[in-house]
C-alpha cells in the first residue's frame, strides 16, 4: 500500500520548495509514498513518516504550531510513541531542543536535549547568516542517513545553509554531522527515529535530493 | 568551509527572459525555467530572476515562472524588481521563491525591509542597492536604472539596511555596469567591511578574472553576473574553476 509522507503546512515558507522536492525524488526513484500537506491533528495522524520544515523566528515558529488543535499531542503520540521516522528541516529541526534563545528564550519539543544558540562570530570578517554552501562532516559516519555522504564527491557532500542560530546538543551522540564555519556548527541531529538537519535538502541540488532518498528508505 | 557563491542572473520581462543563453540543446532559450535548468546543470549555487517590466497588472507571470522553476530547481531562488509590499513578498515565498531582493521601495519606506524581516526573517530579504561613485572613498544610491540620484551615503544607507534586518545585501555599480570593466572593487569592499551581513557584489563583470577579484579584494560572499553567462562566453564551471585556481574555496 502507497505510504503517507506528511509535510506539515503551518505557514512556512519553504513547504513548497519541500514538498516539490519529495515529489520528485519519490517520481525518480519509483517510491510507493505519496506526499500530503497536512494541516490538522487528523490528517497527522495518517501519515507514515512526517517531514517538519521551518524558516523564521523558532518562537514564532513554536507558537504557530502551538495554535494548531492538538497537532503537538498527535505528533508526540507519532514520532515518540508510534516511532514514525521524523525529518525537521532548519527551525524545524532546531524547535526539537529544550529550548531557543532567538528573541527572548522560547521552550522547544524537547525531543533532543539542547539548545539553540546565536552563533558566534569568532572573527571580525565572519559574516552572520552562515549563507551559503558548506561541506558537511559525518560525525556519525556508520549512520544509515550519512551512506550517501560519507562516500560522495566534493559536490555532494556541500549542502545549502542560511541561518544565524544553531542547534548545540547536549549530548554527543545526538549530533550526526557539523559544517566548519568559524565554529563546530550542527549540521544533522538524530535519535532513533528523530532526524533533523539545519541545512536545507530541498534548496541542495543532488546532495539534498540523495538525502531525501535515504531518508525515505531509512527504518530506524 | 563555506563556499563563495555564483550567481547567474536572468532578466525576465513579460514570462521571457531578456537575454538568454543560445545554446542548441535548448528548446526554447526564451523560457525562463529552461535557463534555470541549465544553470542548475552548470551548477549554479543560487539563481536570481530580475523582473523588470514588474508592473503590478503582471505579476501573476513572474509567480507562475517561479513556481515552474521551483518545481524542478532545486537551489535558492532570489525574486527581484517590483517588490513593494508584504503581499508581493509573501506570494513569492509562496510560489517558491527563497528570498527577495527589495530596491526602490526600501528607499521610499525604509521600515518596509524592517517590517519584512520581522514578518518573513532575514534570510530572505536581500536589499538591492544600487550605486554610484561620487568621490574618492564616497558613492551615493541612486534610483532608477542609474538616473535619479538620491542624496544617500551608499556605504551609511548599507549599514542601515543591515541594522534594519536585511539577510544580505546585492551592491550593484552603476558606473559600472554594463561597461564589462569589472566590479568596482572599491564599493564592494567598503560596503562588505562596513555590515555584518553577507554581501553579492555586482555590475560590470566582463571576465573571469573579474569575478575572482569580487571576492579576493572587493570581499564579497558572492558574485552575481548576467551578461557573461548569459551570451554563452563562459559556463559557471569555468568560473568556478577559475577561482578554485585562485585557492578560493568551491563546490566543485
Amino acid at each position: 500500500m502507497t505510504k503517507t509522507i506528511a509535510l506539515i503546512d503551518y505557514g512556512s515558507g519553504n513547504l513548497r520548495s519541500a514538498s516539490k522536492a519529495f515529489e520528485h525524488v519519490i517520481a525518480a526513484e519509483d517510491l510507493d509514498y505519496r506526499v500530503n500537506l497536512v494541516t490538522t491533528a487528523a490528517d497527522l495522524a495518517l501519515a507514515d513518516k512526517i517531514v517538519l520544515p521551518g524558516q523564521g523566528a523558532f518562537g514564532d515558529c513554536m507558537q504557530t504550531l502551538q495554535s494548531v488543535d492538538g497537532l503537538i499531542a498527535t505528533l508526540e503520540e507519532k514520532v515518540l510513541h508510534r516511532k514514525a521516522p521524523f525529518f525537521g528541516i532548519c527551525v524545524g529541526m532546531q524547535l526539537l531542543a529544550d529550548q531557543g534563545h532567538e528573541h527572548g528564550i522560547h521552550k522547544g519539543l524537547g525531543w533532543i536535549p539542547g539548545e539553540v544558540v546565536p552563533l558566534q562570530k569568532t572573527s571580525p570578517d565572519l559574516k552572520i547568516p552562515h549563507m551559503g554552501w558548506n561541506d558537511i562532516l559525518p560525525d556519525q559516519p556508520d549512520h544509515f542517513l550519512l551512506r550517501t555522504i560519507k562516500s560522495a564527491s566534493n559536490l555532494e557532500r556541500n549542502f545549502y545553509f542560511v541561518h544565524s542560530f544553531m542547534f548545540q546538543c547536549k549530548e554527543r551522540e545526538n549530533q550526526l554531522a557539523h559544517a566548519e564555519y568559524g565554529q563546530n556548527v550542527t549540521a544533522a541531529v538524530v535519535r532513533d527515529n528523530i532526524f533533523g538537519t539545519q541545512f536545507h535538502p530541498e534548496k541542495s541540488q543532488v546532495a539534498g535530493l540523495n538525502l531525501i532518498r535515504d531518508f525515505l528508505r531509512w527504518v530506524p | 568551509m563555506l563556499k563563495t557563491r555564483i550567481i547567474p542572473c536572468l532578466d525576465v520581462a513579460d514570462g521571457r527572459v531578456v537575454k538568454g543563453v543560445n545554446f542548441v540543446d535548448l528548446i526554447d532559450a526564451g523560457d525562463p525555467v529552461e535557463q534555470a535548468r541549465l544553470y542548475q546543470e552548470q551548477g549554479a549555487d543560487e539563481l536570481c530572476f530580475l523582473d523588470i517590466t514588474a508592473t503590478h497588472e503582471d505579476r501573476g507571470t513572474i509567480l507562475d515562472i517561479v513556481s515552474r522553476t521551483a518545481a524542478e530547481v532545486f537551489m535558492p531562488l532570489t525574486v527581484g524588481g517590483g517588490v513593494r509590499t508584504l503581499a508581493d513578498i509573501r506570494n513569492l515565498l509562496n510560489a517558491g521563491a527563497d528570498k527577495v531582493s527589495i530596491n526602490s521601495a526600501a528607499i521610499k519606506n525604509p521600515d518596509f525591509v524592517r517590517e519584512a524581516s520581522d514578518k518573513c526573517g532575514a534570510q530572505c530579504i536581500v536589499v538591492a542597492l544600487d550605486a554610484r561613485k561620487t568621490g574618492p572613498q564616497s558613492w551615493e544610491i541612486y534610483t532608477h536604472g542609474g538616473r535619479h540620484p538620491t542624496g544617500i551615503d551608499a556605504v551609511a544607507w548599507a549599514q542601515k539596511m543591515a541594522a534594519y534586518g536585511a539577510g544580505e545585501l546585492l551592491v550593484t555599480s552603476m558606473d559600472k555596469d554594463g561597461t564589462k570593466s569589472g566590479f568596482d572593487l572599491e564599493l564592494t569592499r567598503h560596503i562588505s567591511e562596513a555590515v555584518p551581513i553577507p554581501v553579492i557584489a555586482s555590475g560590470g563583470v566582463g571576465t573571469l578574472e573579474h569575478l575572482v577579484e569580487g571576492v579576493r579584494d572587493g570581499k564579497a560572499s558572492a558574485v552575481l553576473a548576467a551578461s557573461i553567462f548569459h551570451f554563452g562566453t563562459h559556463t559557471i564551471s569555468e568560473a568556478k574553476h577559475a577561482f578554485a585556481r585562485h585557492g578560493i574555496a568551491m563546490r566543485l
